[in-house]
């Protein structure tokens, strides 16, 4: 794919485009691409303490993927208690800002009980532990979505919860550390390195260690030791299946383009999996361009890291010289990550997805975009997605497309734990008031 | 393999130790702490008070198999600067002693310095071999090609958790000894040694490992008397790790851990064998 000249987004004219996702496709579906390795990307990077549970859960994994009733009782959950299929939304008002003739649709993750596609795996995982008759689960959270979704089955299944969160995001997100507990679960801030995500994945790591025969741990996204990357990113798939299949009915085809934040990558994956071998689908990954990838305060993986391995997986990685995890900025805590999923790094390398980075501002300015085009407040998150599509906006006519663009987001959360931070970068509050 | 070849100056020492009816001491500290010269007299000093193998850590950002003693002092390392080019030459040093001195390190300060030159390197220092607790032999062909040219140990670790297949494998794929965790956690002092240490010592054996050192969790002279009746090595790390910690000044902190080593290794030669 790198013969064509790139645009912006680097992302080559259609019949190249064509071309080169059929080549990539000759040695078998990209979309069902199974771990431990994704390329040279994924493995096992942890203790030998937790083989013998990441040999048990992948055996459970594969047991229950082969049982219908496990399916069956997802979609139940699903169907009944996460409100899937979430709907599809065309956004012409937002799409006005785009251009290009360009029609947008918002797949609505945002509108998923817990507000974000985080419930899909949660769900997914939840139902796994209890066939593996563990009575305890760990997580991980940055902002809070996960957290908040792992409490939240915790309660429905009547599993016993610990949430680690960095002390720096307790204070960020204080809200949903009040909505976990009010779940049931418990919270523990954690006060050693930055105090931030990659901390309180650490700390998680090390509960697991020492508990790992009572103890599942549910980890949120597709990072960490196989099968954590396959199954995270299985279990979200039907983002993008349900999208297909609703973009289909409303337009009769398929999106030009594919558009997703990428913090450790799940909603992106989720999205970009029932597209990966359709080769006129351009996927595009949205990073954290925090101050902008020259200032060195983002969390830009593609743009300014190198391969590594943290958390277990091998990957792109923010390091210093001497493999050292460099700090990251974001505004927003979920993208706020130093590394990202083995399968997003295969992908890259592959030329199948691009990925870009987006700045605090470009992501906050899109965010107040939608809010008042469309009436919908999205997760800060989701607004580096909505960002990078609207600076496609000028190469859309180098696609060179026989009709209008079509373009899919994953609007993967709602905005509704952004507000304080929204009101404070926009100066929404008097001195009297905040 | 462990003990069969001939080149691991770790295991020549555990088996020298082990004809004259004791366990070995090994003893943990990380490089950089309370600075890297400082670190090197630490180690000096606990040599001299009768710690038989040092175990020299890289510092980390993300140390997920430490507890908070040891992540207290690596936090300190790395804020003073402290390079992961450094430990060859604190290696060097230390092994001038005439210990066999190896390196705990996570893996991906050795994959960004490269493999092949991290082990090279530690050759050159006189560096015994690396111990890596985030590694499993599964994920390391190129350390073990890479060891197995430059002649360096290669100290994998075993847990309780670990299954017979996985326990085999282990004792295959290591050089010097296998390092059997006493308890399923994350490395800090505890009240008692686990109760499966000894049989995670044994089964280990069973699967063909030679050599097997137990740490995690062993803290006191009593701890290490109880370990050394039934493993060829005790690994104390957190608690001669606290005593530098806990000191008003580095003088005094490498009094107290002198004074600790010396009484872990009275109490490693107390124990029958």
């Amino acid at each position: 794919m790198t013969s064509t000249p790139p645009a912006r987004g680097g992302a080559p004219a259609s019949a190249a485009l064509r071309r080169a996702v059929a080549a990539l496709g000759e040695r078998g579906p990209l979309a069902e691409q199974t771990g431990p390795y994704f390329g040279e990307f994924g493995g096992r990077f942890v203790p030998e303490a937790l083989i013998a549970a990441l040999d048990e859960l992948d055996t459970a994994y594969h047991k229950a993927l082969a049982d219908p009733a496990f399916g069956a009782e997802l979609e139940r959950l699903h169907r009944t208690y996460t409100g899937r299929p979430s709907p599809l939304t065309e956004v012409p008002r937002f799409a006005a800002h785009v251009g290009g003739r360009a029609r947008v649709f918002l797949k609505r993750e945002d509108l998923n009980h817990t507000g974000s596609h985080k419930i899909n795996n949660v769900l997914g995982q939840a139902l796994l532990v209890k066939r593996m008759g563990k009575k305890r689960v760990i997580a991980e959270t940055g902002a809070g979505q996960h957290g908040v979704a792992t409490a939240t089955a915790a309660a429905l299944l009547d599993l016993e919860c610990t949430v680690y969160m960095g002390e720096e995001d307790t204070r960020r997100q204080a809200l949903n550390v009040a909505r976990m507990r009010l779940l049931g679960a418990e919270v523990i801030p954690v006060k050693i390195g930055s105090r931030t995500l990659k901390d309180a994945i650490n700390e998680a790591l090390r509960d697991w260690v020492a508990n790992v025969e009572t103890t599942h741990y549910l980890l949120g996204t597709v990072t960490g030791p196989h099968p954590f990357p396959e199954m995270v990113r299985d279990f979200h798939r039907v983002i993008g299946e349900e999208a297909r299949a609703q973009l289909a009915e409303e337009t009769g085809r398929l999106p030009d383009a594919v558009a997703a934040c990428v913090g450790g990558g799940s909603n992106a994956m989720g999205i970009f999996n029932a597209f990966l071998d359709e080769p006129g689908v351009r996927l595009f990954g949205f990073e954290a361009g925090g101050e902008g990838v020259d200032s060195g305060r983002h969390a830009s993986r593609f743009s300014g890291g190198a391969p590594g391995v943290l958390h277990g997986a091998r990957s792109f990685l923010l390091q210093d010289d001497d493999g050292q995890t460099r700090p990251t900025h974001s505004v927003s805590a979920g993208l706020d990550y130093p590394s990202v999923g083995p399968e997003h790094a295969w992908l890259h390398g592959l030329g199948r997805a691009t990925y870009l980075p987006v700045t605090d501002t470009e992501a906050m300015d899109a965010f107040s975009l939608l809010c008042r085009t469309e009436g919908i407040i999205p997760a800060i998150e989701s607004a580096h997605a909505l960002a990078g599509v609207l600076a496609l906006g000028p190469e859309l006519a180098s696609w060179d497309l026989d009709h209008d663009p079509l373009i899919l987001i994953n609007l993967s959360g709602r905005g509704d734990k952004d507000v304080e931070t929204a009101a404070q970068w926009f100066g929404l509050l008097g001195e009297d008031e905040s | 393999m462990t003990g069969t070849a001939t080149g691991s100056r770790t295991a020549t020492r555990l088996h020298e130790l082990r004809d004259q009816g004791r366990a070995a001491l090994v003893g943990y500290l990380p490089l950089g702490y309370p600075d890297v010269a400082g670190s090197v007299d630490a180690a000096r000093a606990m040599v001299e008070a009768g710690v038989d193998v040092v175990e020299l850590g890289v510092p980390y950002t993300d140390p997920v198999m430490d507890g908070p003693t040891i992540q207290r002092a690596v936090e300190h390392s790395l804020a003073g600067g402290t390079r992961v080019r450094e430990v060859f030459g604190a290696v060097e040093q230390i092994a001038a002693t005439g210990v066999p001195v190896l390196v705990m390190t996570y893996w991906n300060p050795v994959l960004r310095y490269g493999v092949e030159p991290f082990a090279r390197d530690l050759a050159a220092a006189g560096g015994a071999g690396l111990i890596t607790p985030d590694l499993i032999p599964d994920e390391g062909a190129q350390w073990l090609a890479a060891s197995e040219e430059h002649d360096l140990d290669r100290v994998f670790l075993v847990a309780p958790s670990s299954t017979p297949e996985r326990l085999a494998l282990t004792a295959a794929a290591s050089r010097g000894f296998v390092y059997a965790a006493s308890t399923m956690g994350v490395t800090g002092a505890r009240a008692q040694v686990g109760e499966r240490a000894e049989q995670l010592v044994a089964d280990t054996r069973a699967a063909g490992a030679d050599l097997v050192c137990v740490g995690v969790g062993v803290s006191t002279p009593e701890q290490a008397a109880e370990v050394a009746t039934f493993a060829d090595g005790v690994i104390v790390g957190s608690a001669l790790v606290r005593t530098l910690l806990d000191a008003p000044d580095p003088a005094a902190g490498r009094r107290e851990l002198a004074r600790l080593a010396g009484d872990l290794a009275a109490g490693v030669a107390s124990a029958r064998r």
